[in-house]
């Protein structure tokens, strides 16, 4: 064997080793790293406190309009927790909740180990993935959240029936949307922790409960009474008013060890 | 010698396993590594596309010819009698020849006229009054609407499925042969979106391959002075929205561009048109009411009715002689491409 053969058996030797250690990283750096937290945040969906049940439970606005839900769904966007002055963001942080599937009210996000003080996500759909075009999985089309005659996402969606409806079956109808111009709707969201700092351990589990008061849809700022605005399908002012509104639905009720 | 040799077969084959699970996990750009690329070809002389349509949905012959199976394909509407070709004919340049509304499920007429489809990748806004705003989510509306093709996504979605051809042609187009609503919306942009005509006797002549008869030399001119602030050369529209005076159809009650911006100045806009293969689309205007070119320029020469948000241009018409009015349509005839009309890569496979 010549030095020249050894050298280039060696060369190869040395490549392939190289080539697997870099595919192996690729690989490792798409599983949690190893000083990850996991973070579960939960979606409880309310009326005043009392969980909310599709369909058969009547509820009491401000105005004493009764009202039953059939449908609630919303977007939870670009979910970050804020750890002093640094940001983690949730890649693809596009999440559906959705009251009638029980799995969709939860989000799992790993986070670095340490401390955390606040949540911050935005209600809705980003403008940019209003016009980027086909979407997947929680974007796509076929949940039944996308205009088709004006493109864009329906951001939150109520339906149910109000003896004071005057339209047909007594219906009322929220598809509330419009990501641009005066009547955009989209909606910040930012919670501090209840205990201020909490810090995460490494390969620990946490749970953090948020509660969303649907009853803040129909008042402060604004009066939407179902006998007035029963249906509400197109972006525009009163789109923006009820935005307004259920921009205060949230609550962060506790951050627990799970 | 031969240890070595083993131990380095191990490393190939771990390492290509690795790709490969790596590789499917991120299929979409692995399987673009298989697909044959293709560009789309602008025009000498055309402005640059309004934006990149296939930014995030790369051109390829496999994703182009799904798109053409799904847009000749019945099973997109839930009776399956309405494919996306039923409206848009290519003999009509993918308008619906001699309609002025479409006809949609259950004998329902559509409320506007069916535009044709070339040339929209200089579009940003599609729909007559800019509703929709990426090629990608356009052909959501005309198949879930219930008086057109009628079907919901997810059903279309099945159909497709348990189709052996539909399983072969995802997967050589997207890598795999899952189907979801994302992938079969973006084959049908890359058919959709690849429909560029530019090949009309107008073009020819301006490439210098062609010339103009008398007639039409003189409807150019006319053409130039008279139309050609909204018909803007070389696409043949400036892609904005405009009151033209029609007065509103008392049924249809349709106020165009407003519905979508809720702007009271929209009022009675809709998208100016394209005349490119202008001679094989009537009946026009967004809802066909005029049945050919000779009622158009009427409409333009005494038919104009005043309104807050008519365009400024149009306040007093635009007159034309019984002369001028033959000499325009004789240019008007050379912007139809006939070898875009009968390009066998669009029509049905």
């Amino acid at each position: 064997m010549t030095m020249k053969r050894k050298f280039l058996e060696n060369y190869f030797l040395w490549f392939a080793f190289l080539l697997l250690s870099i595919l192996s990283s690729f690989q490792q750096s798409k599983t949690a790293a190893a000083n990850d937290s996991f973070v579960k945040i939960i979606f409880v969906n309310n009326i005043r406190g009392n969980k909310v049940i599709l369909n058969d439970s009547t509820y009491t606005n401000s105005f004493a309009e009764k009202y039953t839900i059939t449908k609630l769904r919303y977007y939870i966007t670009n979910v970050s927790l804020k750890n002093g002055h640094a940001n983690v963001k949730e890649k693809k942080s596009y999440h559906l909740i959705d009251e009638s599937k029980i799995s969709s009210r939860v989000i799992n996000f790993s986070v670095p180990a340490g401390d955390y003080n606040s949540i911050q996500f935005l209600l809705g759909v980003d403008s940019l993935h209003n016009v980027s075009g086909a979407q997947t999985d929680d974007l796509d089309p076929t949940k039944d959240m996308f205009w088709t005659w004006n493109s864009g996402y329906v951001m939150a969606k109520m339906e149910g029936h109000s003896p004071d409806s005057k339209m047909v079956n007594n219906k009322y109808e929220f598809h509330v949307g419009g990501f641009s111009g005066p009547y955009n709707v989209l909606k910040e969201i930012h919670l501090e922790f209840p205990g201020k700092v909490i810090h995460f351990e490494v390969g620990k589990r946490y749970k953090i409960f948020i509660s969303a008061d649907i009853n803040t849809w129909w008042q402060n700022p604004h009066d939407i009474r179902i006998a007035e605005h029963a249906t509400i399908t197109t972006p525009g002012e009163n789109a923006k008013n009820i935005s307004d509104n259920y921009a205060n639905m949230f609550h962060l009720e506790k951050v627990i060890p799970e | 010698m031969k240890k070595k040799i083993s131990i380095l077969i191990i490393f190939f084959v771990v390492a290509f396993a690795i790709a490969l699970e790596a590789g499917r996990k991120e299929s979409d750009e692995y399987s673009l590594l298989l697909a044959t690329p293709l560009k789309l070809t602008i025009p000498k002389g055309w402005p640059k596309p309004a934006s990149d349509i296939f930014a995030n949905n790369p051109l390829t012959e496999e994703g182009f010819q799904l798109g053409r199976k799904l847009f000749y394909d019945g099973r997109l509407s839930k009776d399956g009698n309405f494919a996306c070709a039923s409206c848009h004919q290519q003999f009509a340049a993918f308008a619906t020849y001699d309609h002025d509304l479409s006809h949609g499920f259950h004998d329902q007429f559509t409320t506007r006229n069916a535009p044709p489809l070339f040339n929209l990748a200089w579009s940003r806004l599609l729909h007559w009054d800019g509703g929709v705003n990426h090629i990608e989510v356009q052909a959501l509306s005309p198949m879930t609407a219930p008086n057109e093709m009628a079907e919901n996504i997810d059903s279309v979605l099945q159909k497709l499925r348990k189709d052996t051809s539909y399983q072969r042609m995802f997967a050589s187009a997207f890598g795999s042969k899952m189907m979801n609503s994302q992938r079969m919306l973006k084959a049908l942009a890359q058919f959709v979106g690849s429909l560029i005509s530019s090949n009309s006797k107008y073009d020819k002549v301006k490439k210098g391959e062609d010339k103009f008869n008398a007639a039409e030399q003189r409807g150019y001119e006319l053409f130039k002075q008279r139309c050609n602030t909204c018909h803007k050369e070389p696409l043949f529209t400036d892609y904005s929205f405009r009151n033209n005076g029609l007065p509103l159809n008392d049924f249809l009650k349709d106020y165009g561009r407003m519905r979508i911006t809720g702007n009271p100045m929209d009022s009675l806009k809709f998208k100016v048109p394209s005349l490119r293969n202008v001679s094989v689309t009537f009946p026009y205007m967004h809802d066909g009411r005029l049945y050919s070119l000779y009622d158009v320029i009427d409409h333009y020469s005494k038919g104009i009715q005043q309104s807050a948000t008519l365009d400024s241009s149009l306040k007093k018409g635009i007159s034309f002689s019984e002369d001028e009015k033959n000499d325009i349509i004789y240019f008007l005839h050379t912007l139809k491409d006939t070898t875009f009309l009968n390009d066998k890569r669009f029509s049905q496979p």
